[in-house]
Formats: C-alpha cells, sequence, structure tokens
C-alpha cells in the first residue's frame, strides 16, 4: 500500500528573485492523508499549485499517477486533472451558479450523462459533504465560511477523484465545524478511498487526520512523518510548533 | 501519452450482459459509464462481478435501484460499505415553498419591486437628513469638520472634471450652432441661432450634460470607495473608534459635490457659448463682437440664474445616491460591483427627473 501517487523530487519555485522552494522533494502515498505545516510564507500553498500545475515550477519534476504534470498533452492533462479534486481556501465558487450548479460543472465533462441523473449526483455529493438539502438552492454569497468550503469540497468530489488537495480547509472555522469537518475529511477518505494532501495550520486537524505530516521550512520538506515522530524531531521551529502551548492543549484533546 | 489515453479507454469500458432478469457487469462502473445502464428501476437483479472500478456514481445508482426493490449480488466489502454510506447519504427531498400560479408569482414579484422601490426612496430621504444634520454639526463645531478631505474631494470631483466638461460643453456647442444654422437658415433668421444656442445651453443642456457626467464619474466613485470601505469593515471600525462615518465620510464629499458642480455648470456655459460662437462664425459669418450683443441683449440673465440653480440640487442627489450605494455594499466583491453601477445608473435618472422637474416648476413660476 506504499505505491506513491504524487512524488515531487527536487522542486525548485521562484517569483522573481525571491525563492520560495530550494530542492523540495516530496510523496504522497496511496490512501493516506498528508498534512503539509509549515511557517507563513514557507510556500504551503505555492506548493499545492505547483503539483496541480498552477504554477510552472523553475526546476524539478512533479509526478503526479504516474506523470510528469509539465510534460503532458492537453488531452492527457485534461485527464488527469478529473482523477484529482481541488478545494480552495474559501471553496472558491463560482459566485453566479447556485451550490448545485457548482458541483454540476466538473459533472458536465461526462459525456452522455443525462441531466437528471447529473443533478441527482450533484445533490448526493453536496448532501455527503454535509449540506442540509435546502443548500443546493443557494448561491455562494449566501453561505456561511464553513458551508462554502463543503461545497467547494463536494465540487471537489464530483467526479470521484483519487487524489483531493484541500487548502486549509479548517481555516476560519469554529472549533466545532472544525471538528466536524475533520471528521467528514477522514470519513470520505474511508469511505471513498481517498489519498488526501492537505495544507493546514490547524494543530487540531493534524492530530484528529493527519497520517503523516510534512513539515515545509527553508525552502524544503524538513521533515516528514508521523505525528509521534515528529514529537521527537530535534529541529527549533519543529520543536516549537509541535510542543508549544496550543500544540499541547490539541494533543490533550485528542488523547 | 498513447498509453494514457488506451489507460483512459479501458477505464471507461464496461461490459454489460442481460442474462434472463440479471443484469451482469464487468468492468469499470463509474459516472462514465453511468450514461450506459437502463433505468434503475427496471433492473430487477444486478450481478457486479470483475469491477475495476466502483465509484460514488455507481453506489448511488445501485441505492436508487434498491428503493424498487433491486438485489445485488457480487460486490466486494469495500464496495458494499461505499455502498453503504451513499444509501445513508442519500438526500432526502424537503418539501420545498409553495410558489403557487404564474399570476400569483407575478403579483408577489411586482408588490417586492414596488415595496423596495419604497424601501429605496425612504433610505434615501435619510442619507439626506443624515447629510443635513452632519451639516449643522459642522456649522455648530466647525472643528468637527474635516477641512482636508473636503479640499481634497473638490479637487476630486470638481478640479479634476474640468477638463472632460469643457470639452464636452464645447463640442455641444458646435453641434447646435451648426444644426440650428441649418435649419434657420431656410427663413433667412440665421442671426437667432445666438439666441437658440444661449437659451438651450445657458437654460438646460450646460448643467445636465455636466451633472450627467459628474454623476457617471463621481457617484461611481463614490460607490466604489465607500462600498470598499464597507467590505473590510472599516466603517465598522471607525464607530467602534467614535467616528462619525456620517460627518467623516458623507459630509466632505457630498458638500464638495454640491461646491463644485455650480462651478463646473459655470464653466461648461462659457464652453458651450464658446463652441456655438466659434461655429457660428464659421457657418454664419456671425462676428464675435456681433455674437456678444445679442447675447447680451436678447438673452435675458434669468435663463443663467434658472440653469445654474439646479446645480446644487443635482449635486445632492448625485452625492445621496452615490454615498447610499456605498454603504449598501455587502460583505462580497459582487455587490461592490453591482452597486456601482446601480448607483449610476440611479443617478443620471434621478438628475433627468429632478431636471423634468424643475422645468415644470420654472414654467408654472414664470421664469
Amino acid at each position: 500500500m506504499s505505491e506513491n501517487l504524487i512524488e515531487v523530487r527536487g522542486l525548485t519555485t521562484r517569483f522573481g528573485s525571491h525563492t520560495v522552494h530550494d530542492g523540495l522533494d516530496l510523496d504522497l502515498r496511496r490512501g493516506e492523508i498528508l498534512g503539509v505545516v509549515g511557517g507563513s510564507g514557507t510556500g504551503k500553498s505555492v506548493l499545492l499549485r505547483a503539483i496541480v500545475g498552477l504554477i510552472r515550477p523553475a526546476a524539478g519534476q512533479i509526478r503526479v499517477l504516474g506523470q510528469d504534470v509539465s510534460d503532458l498533452t492537453p488531452l492527457a492533462r485534461e485527464a488527469l486533472e478529473r482523477r484529482w479534486g481541488v478545494m480552495f481556501q474559501d471553496g472558491a465558487l463560482f459566485s453566479a451558479l447556485t451550490v448545485q450548479e457548482n458541483v454540476e460543472v466538473p459533472l458536465q465533462a461526462v459525456p452522455d450523462l443525462d441531466p437528471r441523473q447529473r443533478a441527482g449526483l450533484a445533490q448526493l455529493k453536496v448532501a455527503m459533504a454535509g449540506l442540509p438539502w435546502h443548500a443546493n438552492d443557494k448561491y455562494p454569497a449566501e453561505l456561511s465560511g464553513g458551508m462554502k468550503k463543503r461545497a467547494g469540497l463536494a465540487r471537489a468530489l464530483a467526479l470521484d477523484p483519487e487524489i483531493v488537495f484541500l487548502d486549509e480547509p479548517t481555516a476560519g472555522l469554529d472549533p466545532i465545524g472544525a471538528d466536524a469537518f475533520d471528521r467528514l475529511i477522514v470519513g470520505l477518505r474511508d469511505a471513498l478511498n481517498l489519498s488526501v494532501f492537505l495544507v493546514t495550520h490547524d494543530l487540531d486537524t493534524l492530530h484528529a487526520c493527519c497520517d503523516r505530516v510534512a513539515v515545509l521550512a527553508e525552502g524544503k520538506v524538513l521533515t516528514s512523518g508521523t505525528m509521534a515522530e515528529m514529537l521527537d524531531v530535534d529541529h527549533p521551529w519543529v520543536r516549537e510548533y509541535f510542543h508549544g502551548p496550543r500544540a499541547r492543549a490539541a494533543s490533550a484533546g485528542k488523547g | 501519452m498513447a498509453d494514457a489515453m488506451k489507460d483512459l479507454d479501458r477505464e471507461h469500458h464496461l461490459t454489460l450482459a442481460l442474462d434472463g432478469e440479471t443484469l451482469r457487469l464487468s468492468g469499470a462502473f463509474s459516472v462514465w459509464t453511468l450514461p450506459l445502464l437502463p433505468d434503475p428501476s427496471t433492473v430487477r437483479t444486478i450481478r457486479c462481478d470483475h469491477l475495476t472500478r466502483f465509484d460514488t456514481a455507481a453506489a448511488w445508482y445501485l441505492a436508487q435501484g434498491m428503493t424498487h426493490g433491486m438485489s445485488i449480488e457480487g460486490l466486494t466489502a469495500m464496495q458494499q460499505g461505499l455502498l453503504d454510506t451513499v444509501t445513508a447519504s442519500l438526500p432526502k427531498p424537503e418539501a420545498g415553498a409553495d410558489v403557487g400560479t404564474i399570476w400569483r408569482r407575478l403579483a408577489l414579484t411586482t408588490g417586492q419591486h414596488v415595496l423596495r422601490a419604497g424601501i429605496f426612496l425612504r433610505e434615501i430621504a435619510e442619507y439626506l437628513g443624515r447629510f443635513l444634520v452632519a451639516l449643522l454639526r459642522a456649522i455648530r463645531h466647525p472643528s468637527d469638520f474635516r477641512l482636508t478631505s473636503f479640499v481634497h474631494h473638490c479637487q476630486e470631483t470638481g478640479l479634476r472634471a474640468v477638463p472632460i466638461v469643457t470639452l464636452m460643453s464645447f463640442l455641444i456647442g458646435i453641434v447646435l450652432a451648426f444644426q440650428g444654422a441649418v435649419q434657420l437658415r431656410q427663413f433667412g433668421a440665421e442671426v437667432f441661432v445666438v439666441d437658440l444656442i444661449a437659451i438651450s445651453i445657458l437654460r438646460e443642456l450646460g448643467i445636465l450634460l455636466t451633472a450627467i457626467i459628474v454623476a457617471g464619474r463621481t457617484a461611481s466613485a463614490l460607490t466604489a470607495a465607500i462600498g470598499s470601505m464597507k467590505m473590510r469593515e472599516e466603517i465598522d471600525a471607525m464607530r467602534t473608534l467614535g467616528m462619525d462615518p456620517d460627518m467623516v465620510l458623507i459630509l466632505p464629499r457630498v458638500l464638495a459635490l454640491v461646491v463644485t458642480l455650480p462651478i463646473l455648470g459655470l464653466i461648461a456655459n462659457v464652453a458651450g457659448l464658446a463652441g456655438g460662437a466659434l461655429m457660428t462664425w464659421f457657418e454664419l459669418g456671425v462676428s464675435p463682437s456681433m455674437f456678444r450683443y445679442r447675447l447680451v441683449t436678447e438673452t435675458d440673465v434669468s435663463n443663467v440664474i434658472v440653469g445654474l440653480a439646479k446645480a446644487p440640487v443635482f449635486a445632492l442627489v448625485i452625492g445621496i445616491i452615490g454615498c447610499h450605494a456605498g454603504m449598501k455594499v455587502g460583505k462580497d466583491a459582487e455587490s461592490l460591483g453591482a452597486q456601482t453601477s446601480t448607483a449610476v445608473v440611479n443617478a443620471i435618472f434621478a438628475v433627468i427627473v429632478m431636471d423634468a422637474l424643475f422645468s415644470i416648476f420654472f414654467a408654472e413660476v414664470g421664469l
């Protein structure tokens, strides 16, 4: 079960003269939830964007599901994009469409799918993301932050992807909402056999969900491993992150 | 890449075989192959052997079939687990609100629009009141008045609008002179073109067109500026710091408009007359001194007064509508755009309505 779905090797990304990643290596294994943490500005979201091809890296290789993402024909790229789903920080829902229509957008790629079936599937995904029935007909502007994230997740899951990228799924949620979202992610992973690439700041989420944690610092993955292993790492930033007062509270809460 | 495409084909391949009442499936049972399958209510028994792919769409199909009494065979434990998850989270439609007949809905939306228009007028009156209260407060306590802000907005709405207002009015003067000359020449009454230009520019066009340009320029700017502050909760922050948004934001902006619009109107009048004089000189040979003579002797000064008297009212309408729309902006960027365009349309519309009312008023009082 240790097949790597994502393999990042020697990734270097730059914005002008500012180097964000400098020879970064990272793996995502099948069926795991990988938490990517790091201080502000260490390029967590940039890494996510580089993997899904929104940013072209300056150097290095990114292989997703066995294919090099920087070297794909448009057709192959389209096929690959259907095998992953991305949830952006605020859901990035199309504001002109209702929640149900948003979830139907990826489903429109399926040829010959009956509109009734498309609607039914979209409603199923909305329900699986934990939204009530009446959310289907709401516009993104009418939703709370947590509901937007759930709707974004429903859209990311529309085509049953193998990999889901989540950018700060619990940021800005109250503890109860964040906790529910953590459980939702784990539940969906178990039910749909997902592999999850999760960028977060939330120590509770790391404790609750993640099988492995990768710490980004100094342009590299400083260390990666289970939460228990993280506690033994001897690096000032990592120690402060995982042993700080918030970390203690989070680990106490999860026992 | 050819390999990848072949993979894709195989992945989307599903074989169906009907064996008596049993439908046998093998291959990829997924959202991509869902269109191949018959209506779930018509299938009695389904056998899923050797499935290479089984996703939520497939589970959804089976879950729908189960509600019609379909029996399912041959699922692996993992597939059964997914089916159970999907069955558990099948959305249950809630009874929607009764929307009624088309007439009922028509009456309902009409009523809502009327109500909204009423609320809009009430709020405009409220903002006018808030502006006047802020003005009175500034007169009683001059130290509360934001002079720097006021001067800045005078520059923004007044000085910076001078070039476009001048050019527009100059061109309108030329057009009037040219069209007037063509018509009046038929009667040999060319010299009356001076009266035509003077009265139409001074009484109506100069100030009306200036107000429309300012409505487009400034109402949108007001809404965008105040709206983006509203969006980022800056206005709430102001309130908590003991600053009154009416004093800080609305008063300097609206007052700057009220002060500068008459000046802009005057500039527009001069430019319009200059354009008219130039064109009559070229087209009809009426010299500038002749133009001036007729202008002074034949055109009553009341025309200028009537024209410029409207300016502060137009300014007030534009400013209040712009500020009101800015304050109505919600939390999302979309409402900012919507409110900005609404503000411009409403401001121009209101200016023209006010102009019509002024026409009736002045006709009644005989000016």
